[in-house]
């Protein structure tokens, strides 16, 4: 075995990021996929509990660098996949903790045990995101469809093309195809003017996400909902199946209704 | 509170603004900088050709993540006036 590494990133904090790498995590571990997933926003400890795994932990990302535990020690495994592990994010330390060729390291040893890793970047374009993308293979830029997230998705784009880990493909999430439709919301095809990337996911504006992650139970596990669909379909991506992009159709079947009117 | 904000849908006015903050960001270039940039242009071009300072633009356009800077310096027809007057187009 020999696994891809997948960094989700985005420059600005809070617009998905950690929900996309547990339900990304999730769906690639349905689909009969073996995923590590590392938390790698250190002192801001989250994917844990957006996986409902935080009373599980032993050992954390920090503990197997420095040397405190094996690496098999600090996979949390999550009884409801087969084939579905965690690496926590140290709570007690911060990202000078660890350096980028720690991170080559850690996932140069994993890469012989999973398919997919999949990491969880910081907000910023600091050290933790350094670390974060030190390994991958690919990066995932995540934004929404709002100014101040776009102009940042744009610096990390430029940031991963400078030092050769580009091209970026990009995953625009909370998008409200209502806001978009009355011209009160950047439209997919806005920013992928303004951004001139590769998409790889549309993830809609979902009360169902808030509702998953108080249980603990991320949405791609079940899949009826719009955002668990859309999280479906960026693994299928990923593991290089065609699928068309959810809510475009959706849009264009909108529109093809109103025309007929 | 609308009548005054509604005249252009707010999706717009995002992705025009978004176009001119990404073109500084990925350049490192403020306006203001562009701006004395075609000054010293204008300045060294005149001292070889009669051009009109007024007509003359400079823009950054894009490719896809790429950027151009594009300058569009009309020549006056010569006729009226021969020879150069240096200093003098400066403005
Ligand atoms: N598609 C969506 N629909 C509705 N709410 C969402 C959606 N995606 C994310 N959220 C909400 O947005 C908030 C931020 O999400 P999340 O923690 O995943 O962002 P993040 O990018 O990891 O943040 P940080 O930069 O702080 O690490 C959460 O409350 C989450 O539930
Ligand atoms: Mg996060």
């Amino acid at each position: 075995m020999t696994a891809k590494v997948v960094t989700v990133a985005s420059g600005k904090g809070g617009v998905g990021k950690t929900t996309s790498v547990a339900n990304i995590a999730v769906a690639l571990a349905s689909r009969g996929q073996k995923v590590t997933c590392i938390d790698g926003d250190i002192g801001l400890r989250n994917l844990d509990v957006i996986l409902g795994l935080e009373n599980r932990i032993v050992y954390d990302l920090v503990d197997v660098i420095e040397g405190r535990c094996r690496l098999r020690q600090a996979m949390i495994r999550d009884k409801r996949l087969p084939d579905l592990y965690l690496i926590p994010a140290a709570q007690t330390r911060d990202k000078t903790a660890i350096s980028p060729s720690d991170m080559v390291r850690l996932c140069d040893e994993l890469r012989q045990e999973v398919d997919w890793i999949i990491i969880d970047s910081p907000a910023g374009i600091e050290r933790g995101f350094k670390n974060a993308i030190a390994a991958a293979d690919r990066v995932l830029v995540m934004t929404n469809p709002e100014v101040s997230a776009v102009r940042d998705a744009d610096r990390v784009i430029g940031i991963l093309d400078a030092e050769e880990k580009g091209p970026a493909a990009l995953v625009i999430n909370r998008l409200d195809p209502a806001m978009v439709k009355r011209g009160d919301m950047l439209s997919v095809e806005d920013v992928l003017d303004l951004l001139a990337v590769e998409l790889i996911g549309i993830v809609p504006e979902d009360e169902n996400v808030i509702v998953a992650s108080n249980r603990g139970q991320p949405l791609a596990l079940e899949g009826k909902t719009k955002a668990g669909q859309a999280f479906q379909n960026i693994a299928r991506r990923l593991m290089g199946e065609q699928v068309p992009f959810l809510e475009l159709e959706t849009q264009n079947l909108f529109q093809r209704l109103l025309g007929r009117k | 509170m609308g009548f005054l904000f509604r005249r252009k849908k707010s999706a717009n006015s995002a992705k025009e603004r978004l176009q001119l903050v990404l073109i500084h960001d990925r350049t490192d270039l403020t306006p203001a900088e562009l701006e004395s940039l075609k000054d010293d242009l204008i300045q060294t071009i005149s001292r070889h050709i009669d051009i009109d300072p007024m007509a003359v633009t400079i823009n950054v356009a894009h490719d896809g993540r790429s950027q151009r800077l594009v300058a569009d310096i009309p020549l006056r027809t010569v006729g009226h006036r021969r020879g150069r007057e240096p200093g003098r187009a400066a403005g």
